[in-house]
C-alpha cells in the first residue's frame, strides 16, 4: 500500500475506501472492503521473529538534535563490551540514517541470504540494520511519505535476520508520527521493555518530551527514563563550568519528579563524543576518564538493571 | 489595528478512538471588535526601502512565521505566545500576533495543553498544512517564513507541493559544524534539488562557544570535515554565516523574548543580523528579476 493519495484517511478508518480523497486510489477497493482494518499478517510474523531478542529499547525523544542516535550508538556500544551478550542496533531514521557513520560502518552494505537480510557487524556480537546501508551514496536523500517508510520498518523487523539477540535498540527520529507509531504498533504482540528518552535541559526541548512521555503513555509503552544530554560544559582551559542550554524551568530533573519518570542521567557536553561520532568510534573507549563517559556507563548500568528487573518479573509471572 | 470580529474558536481535542480530532467551539457570545494582542516584547522592524510618501516613514514589514512542525511546535513557545488561541471568522483563522505586522500560526495554538502530543501519520498532517496555507487569514504579506521539521517527508514534499503554484523564494538550511550533521544537509540539498527549490544558503549555528570567564574559545561540536564552510564550496551554495553558540539564545526562547533584542551586543545577535540581511538581499534581487522579466 505504497500509491496512496495525499488526504488518505488512512486504511483502518472508518472512512476508509469511501472518503472523497479515495477515488482513484488503485488500493480503494481493498480499503472500501474492510481489509485495511484487519490486522497486519506482519505483527505475527515479527512475533515470532523476536522470540529470539531477549530484551527491545526504544530510543525517543521529541525534539530533533538532542543527541538521540550518539546516545543508541554509545548504548549498543556499552552493552556489546560484554563479549558474552549478542547486541543488535536497528536505525528506523529513515531520512537521516545517522547511526552508520556514528558505528564506523560507511560504505558497507547489506547482503541477503536464504534466512534473510543479514545485518552489519561492528564486533561479532554487535550487529546494525539501517537504511543508510540501502543508499547508493551517503548523500542520496530519502524523499518518502509515511506510509513508504512503515513498509521499510516493517521489513527490517520482519526480514533481517537477527538470530539470538540480548538487546535490541531501536533508533528513532524525532517526533510522534509513521515511525513512532509504526515501530509500537509491528513490535506490539512482541513486547518492547522500554523507552528512554533524550532531552536537552531547555524548557523547549522539554516541551516535546512531555509530548513524547504522553505518547509513551497513550501507546502503554513503558518508560525506562529519561536522559538529560548536553547537560552543561566545562571549559579545558578554565574549568569554569557554562550552561550552554540553560535550565530555565529546572531542566529535566523538575520534569522527571513533576511526571513521576526516573531520570537515567545527565551527560555533560564534551567535544569529543562529536568528534568520535565522526569518525566511527565508540567515545567510551576513545576517552574512557571524560566525566560523560562515566555518565553514559552509569546510565547504561541503569537500562541493564531495569531490564533485568523486568526479566525476572516475567519468569515469576510465568512460573506461577 | 484590528483585522475581523471572531466568532469562532478552534481546538483540538481528543475524541473515541484518536488522540486529537478537530472539534469546533461556537461561542456564547460574540466578542467585541478589539484588538486582539499577545503580551511580549516589541519585536524590531526590519524597514525595507519600500517607497512611501515623502515625508512619511517607510509602513513596517509585514511578517508572518507559519509553523508546520506538527509533532513538536516550538514556535508558540519560543515567540512568546504559549496559551493563545486560533479564532475564526468569515475571512479565514486568524493568525496570533506578536507585533501588529508579525503573525504566528502553528498547531500548538490547537491544542487543548502545551503537552499533548500530536501522534498523526503523514496524510493528516498533509491536511493540516492544507488548511494552514489555504484557511489562515494572512493578509498583505513581505515575508512568510515557514518552519519545518527535519528530513525529508511528508511535511517538506507537501509543503513544496501545495506551494507549487505559488512560488517560493528559496530555503534556508540550518546545520551544525559536525559531520553526522552536515551528511543529512547534503541530503536536504540533494532534495532542494530533486523538487527544484533554490537554495538561498546555508546557515551554520553552535559554531564555537567563548567562554565567560577566560574567554577561550571552544569547538563544542567540532568540523571534523572543515563544516559547513567546505561542504558548501564542494557543493556550490552560498555560506550565510555562522552563529556562535551563547546560553542567552536558549534563555531568551525559553523566555519566548526575541534574543536580538535582549542582547543586542552578543556576537552570535551580529551573526544573526548578518544572515537576515543576507535573506532579505536575496529575495530583494529575485523580485527585481521578476519585474523585469514580467516588463520585458
Amino acid at each position: 500500500m505504497e500509491a496512496v493519495p495525499q488526504d488518505c484517511p488512512g486504511t483502518s478508518s472508518a472512512q476508509a475506501g469511501r472518503g472523497a480523497s479515495c477515488q482513484g486510489c488503485p488500493n480503494q477497493r481493498l480499503c472500501a472492503s474492510g481489509a485495511g482494518a484487519a490486522p497486519d499478517p506482519a505483527v505475527e510474523e515479527i512475533r515470532a521473529k523476536m522470540r529470539t531478542v531477549k530484551h527491545k529499547i526504544l530510543v525517543l525523544s521529541g525534539k530533533g538534535g538532542v543527541g538521540k542516535s550518539t546516545f543508541s550508538a554509545h548504548l549498543a556500544h556499552g552493552l556489546a563490551e560484554d563479549e558474552s551478550k549478542q547486541v543488535a542496533l536497528l536505525d528506523i531514521d529513515i531520512c537521516g540514517p545517522s547511526i552508520p557513520k556514528m558505528m564506523g560502518l560507511e560504505g558497507e552494505q547489506v547482503h541477503q541470504s536464504g534466512s534473510g537480510w543479514s545485518p552489519v557487524y561492528v564486533e561479532e556480537n554487535l550487529g546494525v540494520m539501517s537504511v543508510g546501508f540501502l543508499l547508493g551514496s551517503p548523500d542520496d536523500a530519502v524523499i518518502w511519505r509515511g506510509p513508504k517508510k512503515n513498509g521499510m520498518i516493517k521489513q527490517f523487523l520482519r526480514d533481517v535476520d537477527w538470530g539470538e539477540i540480548d538487546y535490541l535498540i531501536v533508533d528513532t527520529p524525532p517526533g510522534t508520527s509513521d515511525e513512532h507509531l509504526s515501530i509500537v504498533q509491528y513490535l506490539s504482540a512482541a513486547h518492547i521493555d522500554g523507552a528512554v528518552i533524550i532531552t536537552t535541559p531547555q524548557e523547549v526541548s522539554l516541551q516535546d518530551v512531555r509530548k513524547e512521555i504522553n505518547f509513551c503513555h497513550k501507546v502503554k509503552l513503558p518508560i525506562i527514563g529519561v536522559v538529560e544530554n548536553m547537560s552543561g560544559f566545562i571549559c579545558p582551559k578554565c574549568k569554569n563550568e557554562s550552561q550552554i542550554f540553560p535550565p530555565t524551568t529546572g531542566g529535566a530533573e523538575v520534569m522527571c519528579q513533576d511526571l513521576k519518570v526516573p531520570l537515567l542521567g545527565k551527560v555533560p557536553l564534551d567535544p569529543q563524543i562529536g568528534k568520535s561520532c565522526d569518525n566511527g568510534q565508540s567515545f567510551l573507549t576513545e576517552v574512557p576518564d571524560s566525566p560523560a563517559t562515566l555518565a553514559y556507563r552509569d546510565i547504561i548500568q541503569r537500562i541493564q538493571d531495569f531490564c533485568g528487573l523486568h526479566s525476572s518479573k516475567e519468569e515469576k509471572l510465568i512460573s506461577c
